[in-house]
């Protein structure tokens, strides 16, 4: 048994087969073959162990004619590692001995080396880790052959262990097969643990390196609340958890329970859940869940999923089908937030050295530089307007003059599509991203010329601590909790009062039940959350009464640092959701 | 039943020490005996037939190791692998 932490990032436990992606991306079928089985399996390997060998000669045959000897002495190499009889024999005897089914012996004995050379300190033998890895696949597509199955086509549960999930990657992961997954990199707020909280996986990333030290189709089981993985966990650690994923199960049953009732505090006062999403697709499941609205649909996975620039019929298309789920609620589309970490093909720019890409041409910026790509945008929102309450919300808004650019880009765009007799909306409500700390403190200036706010708590933490939301390192300085961020609401929260427009939370606060309170209690009425977080945000604010919301964020509001408020407020929790598996 | 020990010292003269293929050229010169070959690093001891085994020696230029060889065609092997490390690996690699 051999555990690992990494970080929470989408709650539940799954237990099952792992497949392990890279190195080996398809899954063992089996671990173990019968007794009788053996000889037939050990055959089976020879046979296979002999095709590999006659694909490398090709290769080396291959590279001798067209690159010269230098290079074929790679595939030589290859070749003398492929048949070394250490590996040959304890391949063979585990099969023999332990009945391992000859793909599993091939995962773990491979590995093995591979961890080892991982282990010796030495970059170049680190690298050919590369090398066995590389063999172990050839190995296991001989022995696998037709049956094998490839992410797109699993045809059995099995958790995901990957280096790194791209989000499109993630995004096309079957949840009928796939339990929950854990990355070697990644953090909180990487696009992958994002998409894992949409799809409801359990999760854990930011792990390290773990690859070497796990063969497919090993038992493993990721607590995705607590950001541990368990790998060939023992007896009495599975029972435990098992024990825990029938717990959350019922818990999630008596959320469902909760679907229909209203959001409000027990002293009647409502609170409107929202659903934050990415994809159209998951409107349906955000009302599903009593969500009342969009408030938060991230557009820029129009354009990372898409191999072309999406057209503006691309754009329509998307959001009418959000507005089939709610053709009469709020559906609020934030404009293209393309950023360094998160640009499409084609249009991956290079930053000037020196020149940090978080603080450099990102989001809205990069809109008002590239207005045939925002127009695009503009145009589309304000024709599907025309189908429900549409409403346009632009990111990372720093100063007042940008934001007057945008809306006079805005205007351009009605006024053309007035001229072209195209059907739109002409007063679609306009608002804007408070996650600029410039932006939260002149936030009364603000409030004169927009519509409504959305705190987007991600950044805005990342930018009031200067801390880098990716860095492990500087977790410590990347927290809610901080003061600086909760008085950063308070003025963003007043300046909404006294112009009487709205105010939400879109950002991962208002998803974790600890600061959902505070929140409350900070004057918000409108949080926009995670889908399947709806009915277990909803269920804490039955519990909550206005007066005790205000003094829980009044105490916080003279606590001075991040721990005192997060200590504070995971006290406040325990005594409201006492059954809480989280 | 004791068989005699053929031992002797080489030094590793490739230019970036025993990487993949000198590996492979050694692995591929032991087995054409008969004889167990070993080749030692300090504590770590290598099976000269396996070539995954002789990169966990992760010996590099200039390393000192020990030969061990022992059966029938010990003496043939010996010289050959000194041949190897002498001469071969080292035209090789310049």
């Amino acid at each position: 048994m051999l555990v690992k932490h990494g970080i929470a990032v989408s709650p539940g436990v799954a237990i099952g087969q792992s497949m392990v992606l890279g190195a080996e991306s398809f899954r063992i079928p089996q671990r173990f073959v019968s007794v009788s089985a053996v000889d037939a399996e050990i055959n089976r390997f020879r046979i296979s162990l002999q095709a590999v060998c006659t694909e490398i000669e090709e290769n080396e045959r291959v590279a001798r004619e067209r690159l010269g000897n230098q290079y074929a002495a790679i595939f030589t190499a290859h070749l003398m590692m492929v048949q070394d009889h250490r590996i040959v024999d304890e391949i063979e005897l585990l099969v023999r001995q332990k009945c391992f089914s000859p793909e599993f012996a091939v995962s773990r004995v491979f590995r093995q080396y591979a961890k080892k050379f991982q282990n010796l300190g030495v970059p170049y033998l680190a690298e050919r880790a590369t090398d066995i890895f590389d063999l172990e696949k050839r190995v296991l597509r001989q022995l696998l052959g037709e049956r094998r199955e490839e992410l797109r086509n699993i045809q059995a549960p099995v958790l995901i262990l990957a280096h790194n999930l791209t989000p499109s990657e993630t995004a096309s992961l079957d949840k009928a097969y796939v339990l929950g997954f854990a990355t070697e990199v990644g953090g909180t707020t990487s696009h992958t643990a994002i998409l894992a909280g949409a799809l409801e996986l359990p999760a854990v990333v930011g792990v390290g390196n773990f690859l070497s030290d796990v063969a497919g189709a090993d038992t493993v089981i990721i607590d995705g609340s607590h950001g541990a993985v368990i790998i060939d966990p023992d007896a009495e650690t599975l029972a435990r958890y098992r024990a825990v994923e029938q717990e959350h199960r019922n818990f999630s049953n008596r959320l469902e329970a909760i679907r229909t009732l209203p959001s409000v505090t027990l002293d009647g006062v409502g609170i409107s859940l929202y659903g934050n999403i990415e994809f159209p697709h998951e409107a349906a499941s955000a009302r599903q869940r009593g969500g009342e609205g969009i408030g938060l649909y991230r557009t820029e996975f129009l354009y990372l999923d898409a191999s072309a620039e999406p057209t503006e019929e691309d754009h329509y298309r998307s959001y009418c089908e959000v507005l089939k789920a709610f053709p009469d609620r709020p559906v609020v589309i934030r404009t293209l937030d393309l950023g360094a970490d998160k640009l499409p093909i084609g249009f991956r720019m290079e930053y000037p050295e020196g020149v940090n890409p978080a603080l450099s041409l990102r989001s809205i910026r990069l809109s008002l530089q590239h207005l045939d790509l925002f127009r695009t945008q503009l145009r589309a929102i304000a024709r599907a307007a025309c189908h429900g309450d549409l409403r346009i919300m632009f990111p990372l808004i720093s100063t007042l003059l940008e934001l007057r650019q945008a809306k006079m880009i805005l205007g351009d765009v009605l006024e053309d599509l007035e001229e072209q007799g195209i059907a739109y909306r002409r007063d679609i409500p306009v608002g804007m991203m408070m996650e600029v700390p410039s932006a939260a403190i002149m936030a009364e200036q603000f409030a004169r010329e927009v519509e409504f706010f959305s705190i987007g708590t991600n950044d805005l933490i990342q930018y009031t601590l200067a801390s880098d939301r990716g860095d492990p390192r500087i977790a410590n300085l990347y927290r809610a909790g901080d003061p600086a961020i909760i008085r950063l609401i308070q003025i963003v929260v007043k300046a909404g009062q006294s112009r009487g427009i709205p105010v939400s939370v879109c950002g991962q606060m208002s998803s974790d039940p600890l600061f959902v309170p505070l929140l409350v209690g900070l004057g918000l009425r409108q949080l926009s959350v995670t889908p399947h977080l709806i009915p277990e945000i909803k269920e804490l604010i039955r519990k909550l009464t206005i007066s005790k919301a205000e003094n829980l964020a009044n105490r916080v509001l003279r606590m001075e640092t991040a721990n005192d408020v997060e200590s504070f407020l995971r006290g406040e929790h325990r005594k409201l959701s006492p059954e809480s598996p989280a | 039943m004791s068989q005699m020990i053929h031992r002797r010292n080489v030094i590793v003269r490739t230019e970036h020490g025993l990487h993949l293929s000198p590996c492979s050229r050694v692995a591929q010169a032991a087995l054409k005996f008969r004889s167990q070959v070993w080749l030692t690093k300090g504590s770590v001891r290598a099976d000269a037939k396996s070539v995954l085994d002789l990169m966990t020696l992760a010996a590099g230029p200039g390393a000192e190791l020990t030969l061990e060889v022992t059966g029938d065609d010990a003496p043939e092997a010996v010289e050959a692998i000194l041949h190897l490390f002498e001469y071969d690996l080292v035209s090789a690699s310049s």
